[in-house]
């Protein structure tokens, strides 16, 4: 049960640090280009469009493989936010910007399934991912990415996870 | 459906001509099902169109990618491990972003080297199996083949690999648009 009478900047400041640890320790996802907004615990990632990421010349569009990093990037982000969410609240856990191993250690990608939808255009992309199970060894998570709208995916994946023990 | 349509023609500069263009190649011009290994003139202008080709694009230029080997309906890309790819800093392991994006431009550029020679393709759907780790500091490759094609579909199996050959970081199978 959460401490109604914790002060607010306190509770922004935790949630916040844990999320730039978690994602800052990742050279991968500053080198794309993603970073997350966060909505109490509801985490949108977002690609601002860099010509670098263009796969297509011709029409423009996003690669192919911009695309599936994308989404991987925010289904693995998701599903480690998710995953330390209590442990986070709870104070279980501390984490610390400068020392990313003050976090538990990345789902790894078992398989991931991407389905294009329809061309990425030269635009920012966002994309939310939802945990269909959470397991002590496996997780499912599902993610979609869209551009000017949010009904209109231009691309969706599932995939599964194998969680760090201990 | 219009589809992702990241993969553009294979053209050398504009609408010059594919790369299956027979001036480029001629695979089928004398022996009729010539499907016999790539060695010679034709196959040496097939890969440095490929290449060219590969270096328009540019995701595929910033990651470092280069065709190493182009057959019929089959290629092979490799790219450098560099820090910026790591996925988890604990270990060095590359991204499985950065395995995705070099397989799904292997399996492209094996549907664009399918004889038939389509005008362009794009990805429809793409499974990735991660096996196991790539070795960090490791260059990594990805060998790809369309063992099958419609007129408007393609099937693409591929595999990544680093130093120890026998033992695939990762399988894809994947289904690609067919444009004629």
């Amino acid at each position: 049960m959460a401490d109604r009478n914790e002060p607010l900047a306190q509770v922004k400041s935790r949630r916040d640090t844990a999320l730039a640890t978690l994602v800052g320790g990742v050279p991968y996802i500053a080198w794309l280009g993603v970073r997350f907004d966060r909505r109490g615990d509801e985490l949108t990632a977002v690609l601002p469009f860099a010509d670098r990421l263009i796969g297509n010349p011709m029409l423009p569009a996003l690669h192919g493989g911009v695309t599936a990093a994308f989404l991987e990037v925010s289904a693995i982000v998701g599903l480690t936010w998710t995953a330390l969410w209590d442990d986070m609240e709870a104070g279980r856990i501390a984490p610390d910007v400068a020392r990313p191993d003050s976090l538990p250690r990345l789902p790894k990608t078992i398989d991931f399934t991407v389905d294009y939808l329809r061309s990425g255009l030269p635009r920012d992309s966002y994309a939310r991912s939802r945990i269909l199970r959470l397991g002590r060894r496996y997780a499912s998570v599902q993610v979609e990415a869209w551009q000017d709208n949010r009904d209109r995916p231009f691309a969706q994946a599932t995939g599964h996870f194998l969680m760090p023990q201990g | 459906m219009r589809a992702q349509g990241r993969h553009g023609r294979m053209d050398a500069q504009d609408g010059a001509g594919r790369m299956q263009d027979d001036d480029a190649v001629a695979p089928r011009a004398g022996a009729a099902g010539d499907a016999g290994p790539e060695i010679g003139p034709d196959a040496d202008q097939r890969l440095a169109l490929a290449r060219q080709f590969l270096e328009q694009i540019p995701h595929a230029r910033a990651l470092g990618m280069v065709v190493t080997a182009l057959g019929a309906g089959r290629a092979e890309i490799a790219m450098k491990w560099r820090p910026e790819f790591v996925g988890d800093p604990r270990t060095g392991v590359l991204h499985g972003g950065v395995v995705s994006a070099l397989m799904d431009t292997c399996c492209g550029a094996a549907v664009m080297a399918d004889d038939s020679g389509p005008r362009s393709t794009a990805t429809i759907d793409l499974r990735i199996d991660y096996m196991r780790a790539a070795k960090p500091g490791q260059d990594i490759r990805a060998r790809a083949e369309c063992f099958h094609i419609t007129r408007s579909v393609a099937f693409v199996r591929a595999s990544a690999l680093d130093d120890d050959d026998g033992n695939p970081v990762a399988t894809a199978t994947g289904a690609f648009t067919v444009e004629r």
